[in-house]
């Protein structure tokens, strides 16, 4: 799960952050917090890059150099590419983020909303972290999630198949099994 | 109610409508145990020709889940093909347009792409007060009578949010008055572990779908009557 050697000549490596289309104020502040950004710099990681959505919060951007570079954004059409360049990716619950993630293999915490009303994202990440393909945190715990981290023992995520359920509907509606 | 020996002409009227009335009722009452116990057998016999479909989206990771299960359908099997999503939502529609055209890019020219896109009014928004829901559900409801009378589908597949819940009641009530006899595929949101969503709950308790798959087996072992087909994702 670690960075590949010779990636990238500079040695960046880029914690990810994503709260998708909602508001998650509290997890934009947690990770521009000095203890967090501290323990990510720490731990070796260059820069911190957050898409904020629609939240109001505003981060405060760095140069970095001494400290995590921080940067952020709104939206994006596709954030494939920021997970894809992430050396960790921290994200809300929502199932499209988590399974994007994982997909690309990258390590992952997954930060629950305690401010959503009928909170069942929450059992997703609670089910993959018990499945150790993911750390699951909220933003009061994200500095102790963080220090606490042992990436490689992590466990890859397959991806699931959905021919099982073509197979069922197609029976189901007489058609012939392939 | 009768007055005296009951052979004036009201009384009389008065008791052959209420009788009318009861055999009607029983009627219904019989035809609605009917489709709800036996409606969701399998077909006897094969399908052979291509089945018009309608299929649900939802915002967000829905519509990645329901792309996911499309990428596999036989796509011959099913078509035309027809999308629905909610006014309020961008980015679906557009997620399933790109998919139909990467098809067409694959089969070259020579497939035309009957593909239709379409949006429905919501029935609730993320949020939204329970009593305000009752009465935009009512508007839904009746956008969706229109939309299925036009499209007709044979097979409608839903994964989720409350869009889809108008289309599957207005296809229950088709098949309660013998009209096109559509089969609903329900596929529970891979978010879902512990507990049915709202849609998935109403779908279950009131039969309404033929076959309501679950992504975890926790959710099978609390509902029996669903059928567990591992993660989609």
């Amino acid at each position: 799960m670690a960075d590949r050697a010779g990636d990238d000549d500079k040695t960046r490596r880029v914690v990810f952050v994503t709260v998708g289309t909602t508001s998650f104020d509290a997890l934009v502040k947690a990770v521009d917090s000095p203890t967090v950004k501290q323990e990510l710099f720490t731990e070796g990681y260059t820069h911190l890059l957050i898409q904020m959505g629609r939240g109001s919060y505003v981060p405060t951007k760095s140069e970095g150099g001494s400290s995590l570079a921080v940067d952020y954004f709104t939206f994006s059409s596709s954030i494939a590419d920021h997970l894809n360049s992430a050396s960790l990716v921290i994200s809300h619950a929502g199932s499209g983020s988590i399974f994007e993630t994982l997909r690309l293999g990258k390590p992952l915490i997954v930060t629950v909303n305690e401010d959503l009303m009928d909170n069942h994202q929450s059992e997703l990440a609670e089910e993959l972290a018990d499945q150790k393909h993911l750390y699951c945190a909220r933003p009061q715990t994200l500095h102790q999630t963080v220090a606490d981290m042992d990436l490689n023992s992590l466990v890859p995520y397959s991806p699931g198949d959905a021919t099982p359920v073509t197979k069922l509907i197609n029976r189901f509606l007489g058609f012939p099994d392939d | 109610m009768e007055k005296g020996h009951g052979c004036s002409f009201s009384g009389m009227v008065s008791t052959s409508t209420l009788s009318c009335t009861i055999v009607v009722v029983t009627l219904i009452l019989v035809r609605i145990l009917y489709v709800i116990l036996w409606g969701s057998r399998p077909f006897g016999r094969r399908a052979t020709k291509p089945l018009i479909t309608l299929i649900v989206l939802g915002s967000g990771g829905h519509t990645a889940e329901m792309l996911n299960l499309l990428v596999v359908l036989q796509k011959d099997r099913f078509t035309p093909r027809f999308y629905i999503a909610a006014a309020t939502d961008n980015m679906s529609l557009q997620k399933a347009q790109l998919l139909e055209n990467n098809l067409t890019a694959e089969n070259g020219t020579r497939v035309r792409n009957t593909a239709q896109f379409m949006q429905i009014y919501r029935s609730r928004e993320v949020g939204q007060s329970y009593v305000t829901s009752i009465w935009t559900t009512l508007i839904a409801m009746i956008h969706a009578l229109w939309l299925m009378i036009k499209i007709r589908p044979q097979v409608i597949l839903c994964n989720g949010p409350g869009t889809c819940i108008p289309i599957c009641a207005i296809a229950f009530l088709f098949k309660e008055l013998g009209i096109r006899w559509s089969s609903i595929f329900y596929v529970e949101s891979i978010a879902r572990v512990r507990r049915l969503s709202l849609s998935g709950l109403l779908l279950y308790k009131f039969r309404m779908a033929d076959q309501l798959f679950v992504q975890w087996p926790q959710l099978q072992r609390k509902y029996p009557r669903a059928t567990y087909v591992g993660r989609l994702m």
